[in-house]
């Protein structure tokens, strides 16, 4: 899995101040005797629906209003995994259920960041910074969060990926680790580059044969998605989260990882139980799944966050899809998590946000404060000023970790 | 495809140098002044304590003698040193490129280096490929072709990566002795690649006749003085009066090549084969015909003078007029991206980069009939660069036209590299606004749309790099 020529770096301020081999994780590089609790964040890029993952199949509207993306109830061939009386999960998600029998896995629905904007680019931003309004970002909560971690108990944070993400980004330093070679790229990418190739008579023959060479379909935009795993793919999400798990459970290892995952922008043949979408879901649950096995022991006092940033329309769209929508589902999943249960409220799908949207009902920085509060132990008063700004109304979630 | 529509300052930064750097206004309102002007100068030597070849070359002829020695650290240790060599040089001269002021000048080194192309296929010279550049190329690119020539064909990294170091003649001394005779790679090349070009109107009699006017033209030995640098050896230098193209060299040693690589820079064909390759280059992969006669005339005019010549081909209206048609090779679309995305990876990634797109720096293919490398030699190459994709030998140097560099497979890659190395810029901008400011009004609302409808910063970085109007120069 971690191979001699995968690249671990340290970063300050941006730069890379030094380059080894991760096997041999040198003692001095992490902060010492840090604390066991862990925190790996995943940013799901491309606004996550939340209403495929977790389905209110309780609800009259949703089948309605769903149409051919909606999931059957449990018990039906391809039908949803039971949750509780209201909800379910999708069927694709089949890998992180059993964490929900266990109590291991808890869904905050209805969640949004306090922005309203459908734009990614600055929907992302304000995720990834923490901040209501996009003036001056130039860190992430979760770096800030770090430089409140207690003096000698400096966990390092870890980017799992290419780069670092601006989540992670700021004054602390951070490590970023990276597999090795160049990776095939996502099947998003193919398909919207195939698109811009499509008049070009050099470029668009030659794609369009390079992929038939490697499997895809000729269209790409049908079901067939790359093979291997070393990409930017869904596949390539399991062994960036194994090796993200291996990481943050060693000794002296990092105990704050981000991860990102792409590939959720679907406003074409979404699919139900099958399909691009459900896809993408058994990517990222087997992901999780490999992150619980490879922390081992350490499982138990881990806290794995899943986020993005606007949830999506609730009609399916004329194109077998669904565009960006307002509110959407955060995944809370670790040995240290209180779960099986959906926490925050409902807002239902009688009444919508602009008559379109699944509506607001928690904003997803009560439930991070309340994991930093209760999990990594940070002191509530300072969150409100120096990791979510001016947030001092925005009271943290109660009770969703073990304590 | 829609035809790019671009201001002359996207013309200059694109055309004549490797791609728009932040603002396309810092061009200013004479973009063919911006480019000219750029040509007063000689390029900048590479900052660094980059070694000289003949310090490289030396090292190389002492690790082979330590190893007769039997000090089996010899090689070990002197892999180590070319490899850190080559990646500082790869380094420096794509940072070079990205960041210069005066970027045609880094175009042009490119160009000559290209011209003159020295490979580490052959291992031997492999520790001084890039010295080759700095030392023959990159001083020359606005002076005389000539000295040019001179320089190149002087520099131990070309005599050795074409054989002339151990070409003898057979009625010299050492040739009488037999054993070793004569060598034709270099001349050649000379008459094929460097000067005449293929329909030069040479015959098999000429590149034998230059062969032995070069003969003694080699590399000084760790014995004699100044090693690892050019030295004549009489020894071997074929005696006599030579017959090249119909005009008569009268023995003169040393001076005899000389005076018959001055003939072959002043001679029509010459200006033709230079200014027809310019003009590939830097206008179209089919120039017009009307558009390589000037510039061969500006080349005859001149003496062979490289900042008129250049002048001449930056004057030519098509160079402004023509659409962006030329694929960009994937080392430019490397640099380019570098230049655009503001970010340019460490030296690992870069060589894992060209690596991965089949375009490592000083690794052209060989010559068909010039020179194979045996697989040991290959592997020993692989092991010193740590792997290396194998590809089939073509005529020389890299190709300059689209159809070379748009195979199914290569198109594949390069879309996985645009999207890796937006993956890892470590602060990923606005690409609409990104592609706004190096572009201007030049991309299609398709390509803007597509960008500005992306997931992320990093996905539309990804297409705007990868798009066709990116991937063209």
């Amino acid at each position: 899995m971690l191979q001699r020529r995968d690249a671990l770096r340290i970063l300050a301020g941006g730069g890379a101040v030094g380059a080894f081999a991760v096997l041999g994780l040198p003692g001095a590089v992490f902060a010492a005797a840090p604390g066991e609790r862990r925190l790996v964040m995943v940013v799901l890029r491309g606004a996550l629906d939340g209403l495929a993952a977790v389905p209110p199949l309780g609800e009259r509207a949703y089948a309605e209003k769903r149409g051919a993306i909606a999931l059957k109830p449990p018990g039906q061939p391809g039908g949803a995994l039971a949750l509780d009386a209201h909800f379910a999960l999708h069927p694709a998600l089949a890998a992180i259920h059993t964490y929900w029998g266990k109590g291991e896995l808890l869904f905050v629905h209805a969640a949004g960041n306090g922005y309203h904007t459908r734009s990614h680019f600055d929907a992302q931003d304000l995720m990834e910074s923490g901040l209501s309004a996009k003036a001056g970002i130039s860190d992430g909560w979760l770096n800030r969060a770090l430089s409140l971690m207690p003096k000698g108990d400096r966990r390092l944070g870890l980017a799992v990926g290419g780069a670092v993400p601006l989540i992670l980004r700021g004054a602390m330093p951070v490590a970023s680790w990276e597999p090795a070679g160049l990776r095939d790229a996502s099947p998003d990418f193919i398909t919207a580059l195939a698109q811009l190739y499509q008049l070009d008579p050099l470029l668009g023959p030659a794609l369009a044969d390079g992929l038939k060479a490697q499997n895809f379909s000729a269209t790409v935009l049908g079901d067939d998605m790359p093979k291997g795993k070393g990409g930017f793919g869904p596949k390539s999400f399991e062994p960036l989260a194994a090796a993200a798990g291996k990481l943050v459970a060693a000794p002296d290892g990092p105990r704050i990882a981000v991860l990102e995952m792409g590939g959720w922008d679907t406003h074409v043949n979404q699919g139900a139980e099958n399909g691009r979408l459900a896809q993408n879901f058994e990517g990222f649950a087997a992901g999780l799944d490999a992150l619980a096995q490879a922390l081992g022991p350490a499982w138990k006092q881990t806290v794995v966050v899943a986020v993005t940033e606007f949830g999506r329309t609730v009609a399916v769209n004329g194109n077998d899809g669904t565009d960006h929508g307002t509110a959407s589902v955060l995944t809370v999943m670790g040995g240290a998590v209180k779960g099986g249960r959906i926490a925050g409220d409902w807002p239902g799908l009688d009444r919508l946000e602009e008559n379109r949207d699944l509506r607001v009902a928690t904003d997803s920085r009560r439930m991070m404060k309340s994991l930093l509060r209760d999990h990594l132990g940070l002191d509530a008063a300072t969150l409100d000023r120096k990791v979510f700004p001016d947030t001092a109304g925005l009271r943290p979630m109660n009770g969703l970790v073990r304590v | 495809m829609p035809p790019i529509s671009a201001s002359d300052a996207l013309i200059a930064a694109t055309r004549f140098g490797f791609a728009p750097r932040g603002d396309l206004a810092a061009i200013g309102r004479d973009p063919r002044g911006w480019v000219l002007g750029q040509l007063a100068k000689p390029a900048a030597p590479l900052p660094g304590n980059l070694p000289s070849a003949a310090s490289m070359v030396t090292a190389e002829f002492e690790m082979r003698r330590d190893e007769r020695d039997k000090d089996d650290g010899a090689k070990r240790d002197f892999d180590a040193r070319v490899k850190a060599v080559y990646l500082a040089e790869i380094a420096a001269r794509i940072d070079a490129a990205v960041a210069s002021d005066t970027p045609l000048l880094e175009r042009l080194t490119y160009f000559w280096s290209n011209h003159f192309t020295v490979s580490i296929l052959r291992p031997a010279i492999r520790g001084f490929a890039a010295a080759f550049e700095r030392e023959a190329i990159r001083p020359y690119v606005t002076g005389r072709f000539s000295d040019m020539l001179l320089a190149a064909t002087r520099h131990p990294a070309m005599l050795l990566y074409l054989d002339n170091a151990i070409s003898v003649g057979p009625g010299s001394p050492a040739g009488r002795r037999g054993g070793k005779g004569l060598n034709e790679n270099l001349g050649r090349e000379l008459l094929e690649l460097h000067t005449l070009g293929v329909d030069g109107g040479y015959t098999q009699a000429d590149v034998e006749a230059l062969a032995r006017i070069l003969t003694g033209w080699s590399v000084a030995r760790l014995n004699e003085p100044d090693p690892g640098r050019f030295r004549f050896r009489p020894f071997v230098h074929e005696p006599g009066a030579k017959l090249l193209r119909g005009k008569t060299y009268a023995e003169a040693g040393e001076a005899e090549g000389q005076a018959a690589l001055l003939d072959l820079a002043r001679h029509p064909a010459t200006s033709r084969h230079i200014a027809l390759k310019l003009a590939r280059h830097f206008i179209s992969d089919e120039p017009r015909r009307d558009s390589v006669e000037r510039i061969a005339r500006v080349f005859r005019d001149s003496g062979g003078d490289l900042r008129q010549v250049t002048a001449a081909v930056v004057r030519e209206d098509a160079a402004w007029s023509s659409p962006f048609a030329k694929v960009r090779t994937p080392q430019e679309m490397l640099i380019a991206a570098c230049c655009v995305g503001g970010f340019t990876p460490p030296p690992e990634m870069l060589v894992n980069s060209l690596r991965a797109l089949d375009q490592m720096p000083f690794f052209a293919p060989c010559r068909v009939g010039g020179f194979t490398p045996p697989p040991e030699m290959l592997v020993n190459s692989l092991r010193v660069l740590d792997q290396m994709p194998f590809f089939a030998p073509s005529p020389a140097g890299w190709p300059d036209n689209a159809a070379s560099w748009v195979s199914p497979e290569a198109v594949l890659r390069r879309a996985q590299w645009c999207q890796a190395y937006a993956e890892r810029m470590p602060d990923p901008p606005d690409p609409a606004a990104l592609a706004a400011a190096a572009f201007g009004e030049a991309l299609p609302e398709e390509t803007m749309q597509a960008i500005r409808l992306a997931p992320s910063r990093r996905a539309g970085l990804a297409l705007l790099f990868a798009s066709p109007q990116f991937q063209r120069r």
